[in-house]
């Protein structure tokens, strides 16, 4: 909102100059503002070179539009983006829990719980999330069964591994397990942003530790923690299509399996990638109206091109749909 | 004389480090019942940290502490001192409320949600009769149209007053204030002092960590003067700020005196 209205604002002032110009009373000088022949010059090469993509990929037959169109609500793609969104959802929240209790364990003066925080933080955050995956889904062959009993004592419980690491169960265990290890450094980030003043201060009105925690701690957080999360939800959408190594019926998976039956790559990649930047925009959308909630008068507003452009179409979108 | 009501203060050859420095050595100290005392020197004397200590904000290294005959941060079993654990400590600082420099407002919450948290969550009040309470400590501290608002629209002198009737809403024994006006601007600076006058008039019981000499005089019934770590004078605020008998005492009155307007040096004098 406060774009559009510098926008308006840079409008008067262009107005009133003009007519400062033609009006010799106001001003004896006359204000040329500076010419930029550099800019001018680029955004003809660029859209000289926009054009000509435009123009292949609408003549170039390769690309199949009629497939792609054919393609973009088939059911078996349309399971496959409920599978990725599915996933990406449920590892997200394995993922905030792990990284708030990693966090916290991190803090903590117990020098164990923080050293093994720090630990899992470095090895899950290290280690690529590619092997990682393969490496739960060959769990079997490092443990052939799932002992649930006492240490040391005969289990009461033995699973086959092979049954339990499902591709589900793996995928769950490498995106969760990864993500905690990046939500617990957000979080951190964010319970470290909160002043000392308001520990003391709950404390000294007899506040007890976890009370603090969650009632003047946690809420201060969110504001520093609530913005890099919805990054990683964006980013978690994405690296979810790694689980398609997994065999697990994903989007990418769904249309790996339709081209390998019919040789249309290309269309089915693109329908692939539609449904993608469609969720990740999305979200991106939820992002920045939480952005926007928890950042109020932190978040600076940006004056490039493309968000003077799209500044009035998002005010109304928030001021109408999504905002108070 | 204090002798009839037990100290609600007593402290103890009280010691404390941080690392290798010692900023309190040998600290004893008695502030009786309905008594204000104000801690002043200059800083870096370990005004701040004993009251932190008070408050148990801050362990000690050595010596003991006593709120309202309560052992802060201990549990004395078989001759031996065993540290209170978190909840413990927050149940042992019931007695006690303080306010801070930097006011340290809960940001998220309404003035009037700042001052009910604790006694609605901590105290175990019914949130009415919580919310009536606070309601007449905005009245008390002249705040009773900013119940709902939030810290971040009040100026510094109003945050104060609502972290001062924050701190009474737990119906403190003894109230603690570490430089309650340093960070004020100076205009803003009488209307808090303002209400501390007015505790102080009720026998509110209270320690202050103050610069402000004219305060100090007019309010104290009693004044330690700290130097390094230790108390150099302590004595009624009479005997202190006119009749110091320490040359370092002398010093500092002088130094703090000549830098400050005359209006806020003279008893009783603020401008209003």
């Amino acid at each position: 909102m406060k774009r559009w209205e510098r926008g308006e604002v840079t409008d008067v002032m262009e107005r009133t100059g003009a007519r400062a110009e033609r009006d010799p009373g106001t001003t004896t000088d006359i204000i040329v503002p500076a010419r930029h022949p550099g800019r001018w010059l680029a955004a003809a090469v660029i859209i000289v070179l926009c054009a000509s993509f435009a123009h292949s990929v609408a003549s170039n037959p390769g690309y199949q539009w009629n497939v792609v169109w054919q393609y973009l609500t088939y059911h078996t793609v349309l399971m496959g983006l409920g599978w990725t969104l599915a996933l990406t959802a449920s590892s997200m929240f394995i993922g905030i829990g792990l990284g708030i209790v990693a966090a916290l364990m991190r803090q903590s003066s117990n020098p164990i719980l923080s050293v093994v925080a720090a630990a899992y933080i470095w090895l899950f955050r290290g280690a690529p999330l590619m092997v990682q995956l393969i490496f739960w889904y060959n769990l079997a062959a490092l443990y052939p069964t799932i002992d649930i009993g006492l240490p040391f004592l005969p289990p009461l419980v033995s699973l086959s591994t092979n049954e339990v690491i499902t591709p589900l169960v793996a995928a769950l265990l490498g995106l969760g397990l990864n993500e905690g290890a990046y939500m617990a450094e957000i979080v951190r980030s964010g319970l470290l942003s909160v002043d000392s003043g308001q520990r003391e201060a709950a404390q000294s009105l007899g506040m007890s530790p976890a009370y603090t925690l969650r009632r003047i701690i946690l809420p201060q957080a969110l504001r520093v923690i609530v913005p890099p999360t919805g990054n990683e939800v964006i980013g978690m959408l994405k690296a979810t299509s790694l689980v398609s190594i997994l065999a697990f019926s994903d989007l990418l998976y769904s249309v790996q399996g339709i081209y390998g039956r019919t040789f249309q790559t290309i269309p089915l990649l693109i329908v692939a990638t539609i449904w993608y930047l469609v969720a990740s925009t999305l979200l991106s959308l939820v992002q920045q109206y939480l952005e926007r909630r928890y950042g109020r008068g932190h978040v600076r507003s940006p004056n490039d091109g493309l968000s003077l452009l799209l500044a009035p179409l998002r005010s109304a979108l928030f001021r109408g749909g999504l905002g108070k | 004389m204090t002798f009839l009501a037990p100290p609600m203060v007593e402290i103890h050859n009280l010691s404390k480090r941080f690392g290798d420095i010692e900023v309190l050595s040998d600290i004893n100290l008695k502030v009786g019942t309905g008594e204000v005392c104000c801690l002043i020197g200059p800083s870096g004397a370990g005004k701040s940290t004993l009251i932190r200590c008070i408050n148990y904000l801050e362990k000690v290294n050595a010596g003991t502490i006593h709120v309202n005959g309560h052992l802060v941060g201990y549990r004395r079993k078989n001759g031996r001192l065993h540290e209170l654990t978190g909840r413990e400590a927050a149940r042992s600082r019931e007695d006690t409320a303080m306010v801070f420099q930097h006011f340290n407002l809960f940001p998220h919450m309404t003035v009037l949600e700042n001052i009910t948290d604790a006694p609605i969550h901590v105290k175990r009040e019914r949130r009415a009769s919580a919310e009536a309470h606070a309601q007449a400590l905005l009245e008390r501290v002249g705040l009773t149209s900013k119940a709902s608002a939030y810290p971040r629209e009040l100026s510094g002198g109003q945050k104060q007053r609502v972290a001062i009737a924050r701190a009474l809403a737990v119906r403190p024994k003894l109230l603690l204030f570490d430089e309650p006006t340093s960070a004020l601007d100076p205009e803003l600076v009488s209307e808090v002092l303002e209400v501390m006058r007015d505790l102080a008039r009720e026998g509110q019981t209270m320690i202050v960590v103050t610069h402000e000499m004219g305060f100090a005089r007019e309010v104290a019934d009693k004044v330690a003067f700290m130097d390094q770590g230790r108390i150099v004078e302590y004595g009624s605020a009479a005997e202190v700020l006119t009749r110091p008998r320490f040359d370092r005492t002398r010093d500092f009155l002088a130094r703090v005196l000549r830098s400050h307007v005359p209006e806020a040096v003279g008893i009783g004098h603020h401008p209003a």
